[in-house]
């Protein structure tokens, strides 16, 4: 079971007060007709599954009620960093696309 | 009976209290501080069980949780407890104990004793294959004699506890490492806890002659252990086994409290603790290996260790002439101490050449012989040990030279080596790897978090065991030497030499032809079974464990792995790391489930939610359904009536008269701001932007796919004020869907969601006759359909109460759903059953509502949908918009070319060819009345009931193309191979017109003398029960609050503040997150961003209203949530016991400060805790939980006694 930082409530909390939302950075479509199926199929189904680093969503459910950046490895299931939506994951977390 | 086999002086243990005990039917005696294997062996019990395959007698091997052979079972009642290693059971007076393993129904573990050499391994799986009949009957015998002891048939009275725990430092292991590093650890004064499986702390000390600065090792120990008590921040959790280290140092212990079953009732029999460490140490030391030779399982046969175990700590002897066989230095100091207590020895067997001359000094001072390059190869005897028969190795130690002789003994202390205890850290997936230094499998690496110390490194001295211990916190707090002094005793002992790789002593014959040589002794597993195992291709030890069952038993192999890993490598011709380990996964010992389980049990197991007005549907005799976590009435029966009849009864009722629902548990989110709207309608599939103030619509929400994920009726309750309405199970999920889309998609619409699900209690009145019983209780309001239309919304009061009415149906009914603060929920509902009185109003359930709504054709969300159906499939492109100026979500998907396709799953209606028969729901559709396979499924049912109203059954459906099928028969396939005709029509059977929700039926025949409504009476979310808690000694008193107000206050602070001339209310807001402040006695709690909480008493009469804060509070919006919640607060000594039994969150003072306040789980729900003066704890839960919480805290605080305070 993961400890994980809120960067809402500034505090360490356990996983069971959370809920994994899911991959983060999937922007919607702004403009979803000019895709054809096979793009927004893409949007709406397909994620990286990576192995390793993975950048994902999480809402502390329990807590304040807020949807927050995680980035962790699928491997350890260490946590490097946490940040807020909106905010770019730090330089060294970035992907290699 | 006498203890023959005890000595008169030594030991730990206590020869003033002697204690009466029972094992395998016989009454023995044995003292305080013993074990049962010490008690046993004390009155020369030998035999403790017979073995697993072969049923060969077997005695006891080790002296503690390496254990294989004495298995027992612990009492023969209810609370009796099979699979307990006798070596880590306390004595206790009366404790009766028989052996697991020595039953043998039907003789065939006999039998197969004698067929042995016909049952290699794999026996099973080649032989009992063809024809089937032989496994089926196989199976069953086979079944029959495997496991350890029986279950109990009763159920467990025991209490099993639970506690969180947090702290900086958790030393896992009590032994000379262990304490040393907690004594490093207190030194720094951070938060240190220390557990170890036994007893007593001290590990492998208890039971050495070492002595340490001159006197006896204990004595260290005892003061080590007195000065860890005084430090306030250190925590010793002795009995506590740490069975497994998890992800991110969660650590997971089980006490053993058998100890204090005496004690007052309310006491736990065991108690899990999980440990959140922000840095474990792992001290856990090593156990012994034994040598592998033929008949090595002899009752008389025991690692080096545990006889010096049993002789030095409890003052034992197993046996009066030993014979030691040894690879290594460590065992020399059994040999010695045996002949120190007048034993004697008859020769020691070295497999070494080269021994240290302290070893031979100390031999020739005791006349001891010694064997050099000597090695065990067979013991003899029927019942138990006789005779050794050792011989001279060869050089490469891998074959015999010379004659062997015989040496006459009764105990053959053995020991090849340690195998470090690396498995809580190999829990968290780090291999270990060989060390030919050290003969053992070490740590290859370990987290930055977690550090080891002493024998679990393969240190064997005492003195680099106790600086290992210092430097492991120094390691791990990053501090040198001068930064962290502990000065260590000096140790008295020999620094051992290199000891030898010898884990099987060769025999005259090859293997497979000598006596049975085992390796796993629970499972019967021999050097010769892992042999034929490799011959058969089985390469990896993995899979040669799961062939063979090696490590399979209880003991998961702590005994006998590695040898059999070094036995498959000189098979293979392997080494040792070459082989390598098998996966280590936890628990390190067995764990109960009671102890897993902890509290939530029977009536805790799950939470419960219930409606305020729970307590009338109890009087009333309701059956219940579980909805989610919610208590719904099902149905309400009458005398004698049956399920079927009582819904019958309930259905004609709301058809023809007039009946009531609770239907409170519906979820309600309350969105507010600027944007309310344009959020509402981007959510929903059809539009919300245009609907006019009070009015109210149906609408879909679907998922980002187009698939239905909930609907549900959302009113407008003012410009930029929505209420919507979720299915009962959903709630939560759509209020964190919402969230979801506002705080990642549309982050800079003002919105504030808020669930208000608690905080209005309905009560839907349906049916012909409702607008009557509507009149009754609001006299002022204008009911006709001009002025309250369907689909419309009134706010109002009612008894001198803010109220809403809701003017929708979800029966087809004219039908009012009547909404109040929960609070007042229970004496709105007795009103309504008092005014409906004279129409025979009648309470229904679930069920009816059920039969309602599929008589109508409405959906489930969740029943007649399962997240793969459009509003396509539905038949429901009547609420989604045509026009694309608003990309609602789920729009682009609904044109997806998959979802055009004709041959979907289609919702349709069913009517069965036999009006009575009612269709099981998900029963499977078929064009034919086939039982071939595979047949071509046509669809299912989803919603299947039996229509009063229509006096037939009807069901609901998703029939592949099913919109172009109607009239179409089908065949629905019926539990037990029978076949049901049905034929597919339009999902609605009743008033299809929707007539029935406008009509206008005056009863004359009424009553009209209708006792005026009077004020409602405010109700507490808990009845507390005095007289079943109430205890005179009270750790933890207990406080409901009746009056008060709670406010939720949601929106941004903005401008006003910064211009420092805001609100004084807005100024009192608290910005630090998970803190409260208070002004004028209301108190303000963060509850997150741009999110608060406020809270006041208030007198009974009304004081000033929400209105009043809002007008204060500018931008914010104030919604009151009074009756969402209930209020507990908990003074006492042993609240913080109880905090800990509740909650992972960490409540020491440097986290949970004077002015915390935090959300966070509570016993499986949740709760606002809030920290007030004078050690005073506030518990904010959502009133429906508020029943099951109170039942929890009542239930943890047995223990301490728990007063109710009004």
């Amino acid at each position: 079971m993961l400890r994980i930082y809120c960067p809402y409530c500034e505090s360490v909390r356990d996983e069971d007060e959370f809920h994994c939302v899911g991959e983060a950075h999937i922007k919607r479509p702004e403009r979803p007709d000019d895709l054809n199926d096979q793009e927004w199929g893409e949007y709406l189904h397909f994620r990286t599954n990576p192995r390793g680093e993975h950048r994902e969503i999480w809402h502390h459910a329990v807590g304040c009620r807020q949807h927050f950046n995680v980035v962790r490895d699928t491997e350890t299931y260490e946590i490097r960093h946490v940040y807020r939506i909106g905010e770019e994951p730090p330089h060294e977390a970035v992907l290699d696309e | 009976m006498n203890q023959q086999r005890r000595l008169n002086t030594g030991g730990r243990i206590d020869r003033t209290k002697p204690l009466e005990f029972t094992f395998n039917g016989k009454s023995y005696s044995g003292y305080q501080g013993d074990t049962l294997a010490s008690a046993l062996i004390a009155n020369g019990v030998t035999e403790v069980g017979r073995s697993f395959k072969y049923f060969r007698r077997r005695g006891i091997v080790g002296a503690g949780v390496e254990e294989p052979n004495a298995i027992v079972q612990l009492d023969s009642n209810e609370t009796s407890t099979p699979n307990l290693r006798a070596t880590e059971i306390e004595l206790v007076d009366g404790l009766s104990a028989k052996s697991a393993t020595t039953t043998d129904r039907l003789g065939l573990r006999r039998l197969s004793s004698r067929l042995s050499s016909l049952m290699p391994v794999g026996f099973y799986y080649k032989t009992l294959i063809r024809p089937k009949i032989v496994w089926d009957l196989g199976e069953k015998l086979i079944r029959d004699t495997a496991g350890f002891g029986s279950v109990p048939n009763d159920r467990d009275p025991d209490i099993y506890d639970k506690y969180h725990h947090h702290c900086d430092v958790l030393i896992v292991g009590g032994g000379a490492a262990g304490l040393c590093a907690a004594l490093a650890a207190a030194e720094l004064g951070i938060r240190v806890m220390v557990a170890d499986e036994q007893a007593e702390f001290g590990g492998w000390l208890l039971s050495s002659s070492t002595t340490i600065e001159d006197r006896a090792s204990t004595e260290w120990v005892d003061r080590a252990v007195t000065a860890l008590r005084a430090h306030p921040n250190v925590m010793l959790l002795p009995r506590t086994t740490i069975f497994g280290l998890y992800d991110h140092n969660l650590v997971m212990g089980c006490e053993r409290l058998v100890h204090q079953q005496s004690s007052a009732p309310g006491f736990a029999r065991e108690c899990l603790h999980q440990i959140r460490a922000e840095q474990v140490v792992l001290a856990t030391g090593a156990l012994e290996r034994p040598l592998t030779f033929a008949n090595n399982d002899l009752p008389g046969i025991m690692l080096s260790s545990a006889v010096l175990t049993y002789l030095n700590r409890y003052a034992v002897t197993p046996g009066n002439d030993l014979v030691l066989a040894t690879t290594n230095d460590l065992a020399y100091e059994t040999a010695f101490a045996w002949h120190d207590v007048g034993k004697r020895v008859v020769a020691v067997c070295d497999t070494r050449a080269d021994l240290a001359a302290d070893l031979i000094n100390g031999c020739e001072a005791r006349n001891i012989p010694i064997l050099r390059e000597h090695v065990v190869t067979e013991a003899h005897g029927k019942k138990c040990l006789k005779r050794a028969v050792v011989a001279l190795l060869s050089n490469d130690k891998r074959g015999l030279v010379g004659k062997s002789q015989t040496l006459n003994c009764d105990v053959l202390a053995t020991s090849s080596g340690w195998n470090p205890v690396i498995h809580l850290n190999a829990h968290t997936r780090t291999m270990a790897r060989w060390s030919e230094e050290d003969v053992s499998f070490l740590l290859d690496a370990t987290s930055p978090s977690i550090a080891t110390a002493g024998a679990i490194n393969g240190v064997r001295r005492l003195a680099t065991c106790m600086s290992e211990g210092v430097d492991s916190i120094r390691r791990l707090r990053s501090l040198s030497d001068d930064e962290l002094v502990l000065p260590l005793p000096r140790v008295d002992e020999i620094p051992p030499s290199r000891a030898d790789e010898v884990f099987k002593a060769p025999h005259w014959r090859v293997d497979s032809r000598a006596p049975k040589q085992f390796v796993d002794f629970q499972l019967d597993v021999t050097v010769s079974d892992i042999q034929l195992a490799a011959r058969e291709g089985y390469r990896t030890i993995e899979h040669v464990k799961r062939y063979t069952a090696l490590g399979f038993g209880t003991d998961q192999g702590k005994l006998g792995n590695v040898n059999g890993i070094a036995v498959l490598g000189d098979t293979l011709g392997l080494s040792m790391s070459e082989i390598g380990t098998t996966v280590f996964r936890p628990p390190y010992t067995p764990v109960t489930f009671g102890a897993i389980a902890g509290r939530s049990v029977g009536a805790l197991f799950d939470p419960e939610r219930h409606t305020p007005m729970h307590s009338w549907h109890v009087q009333h005799g309701a059956m219940w359904e579980n909805v989610g976590q919610w208590k719904r009435p099902w149905y309400y029966p009458q005398s004698s009536e049956s399920m079927h009849e009582a819904v019958n009864r309930e259905v004609l009722a709301a058809r023809n008269g007039v009946a009531v629902l609770d239907a409170s548990t519906l979820g309600k989110i309350d969105v507010q701001g600027k944007d309310a709207a344009m959020f509402v309608d981007r959510i929903y599939s059809n539009g919300f932007a245009k609907l006019r103030v009070g009015r109210c619509r149906y609408g879909l929400m679907l998922r980002d796919t187009g698939m239905i994920f909930d609907d549900g009726v959302t009113a407008r309750l003012g410009e930029d004020h929505f209420l919507i309405h979720t299915t009962t199970g959903n709630a939560d999920a759509v209020l964190s869907w919402l969230e979801l889309w506002h705080q990642t998609e549309w982050p800079d619409l003002d919105v504030r969601l808020t669930s208000v699900t608690d905080q209005w209690a309905t009560a839907a009145v349906v049916g012909p006759k409702s607008r009557m019983v509507v009149a009754a209780l609001c006299p002022d309001l204008d009911l006709s359909n001009a002025r309250f239309p369907f689909m419309s919304v009134q706010s109002l009061e009612i008894g001198g109460i803010e109220a809403r009415i809701f003017r929708v149906s979800f029966s087809g009914e004219l039908s009012y759903e009547i909404n109040v603060p929960a609070q007042f929920g229970l004496s709105l509902w007795e009103q309504i059953m008092a005014a409906g009185e004279p129409y025979g109003i009648t309470p229904y359930g679930t069920e009816t509502m059920h039969v309602l709504r599929a008589e109508k054709g409405f959906i489930i969300a969740g029943q007649d949908t399962d997240g793969s159906m459009t509003s396509a499939d539905m038949n429901m492109n009547w609420c989604v918009r045509k026009s694309n100026d608003v990309d609602f979500v789920g729009r682009r998907s609904l044109a997806l070319e998959d979802y055009q396709r004709p041959d979907r799953l289609q919702f349709v209606g069913l009517e069965t060819t036999d009006p009575s028969q009612v269709l099981p729901e998900g029963g499977q559709l078929l064009k034919e009345p086939t039982k071939k396979t595979p047949a071509a499924m046509q669809g299912y049912v989803t919603s299947s009931y039996f229509s009063a109203t229509l006096g037939r059954s009807i069901a609901l459906a998703m029939v592949k193309g099913g919109h172009n099928r109607l009239g179409e028969t089908l065949h629905c396939s019926l539990r037990g191979g029978g076949f049901s005709q049905a034929r597919v029509v339009e999902p609605s059977f009743y008033d299809l017109n929707n007539e029935a929700q406008k009509v206008n039926v005056v009863d004359h025949d009424a009553d009209q003398a209708i006792a005026p409504i009077t004020g409602l009476q405010r109700s507490t979310g808990v009845t507390l029960k005095t007289e079943e808690v109430e205890s005179q000694t009270a750790g933890v008193s207990l406080r409901q609050w009746r009056n008060f107000r709670l406010l939720t206050l949601v929106g941004s602070t903005g401008e006003n503040r910064k211009q420092g001339n805001s609100p004084p209310l807005l100024e009192t807001l608290p910005v630090e997150p998970c803190t409260w402040s208070s002004e004028d006695g209301v108190q303000v709690c963060w509850l997150g961003p741009n999110r608060w909480m406020s809270l006041e008493l208030i007198d009974d009469e009304r004081s000033e209203s929400s209105e009043f804060f809002a007008s204060q509070l500018g931008d914010i919006s104030v919604i009151d949530t009074t009756g969402a919640y209930s209020v507990f607060s908990l003074t006492g000594p042993s609240v913080n016991e109880l905090l800990l039994k509740s909650c992972t969150y960490d409540f020491h003072e440097s986290v949970f400060r004077a002015n915390s306040c935090v959300r966070t789980t509570f016993a499986k729900t949740q709760a606002l805790v809030i920290n007030q003066q004078n050690n005073r704890i506030d518990l904010v839960v959502r009133r429906s939980y508020s029943d099951y919480v109170y039942r929890w805290i009542a239930d943890a605080s047995r223990e301490f006694g728990i007063r109710l305070v009004n």
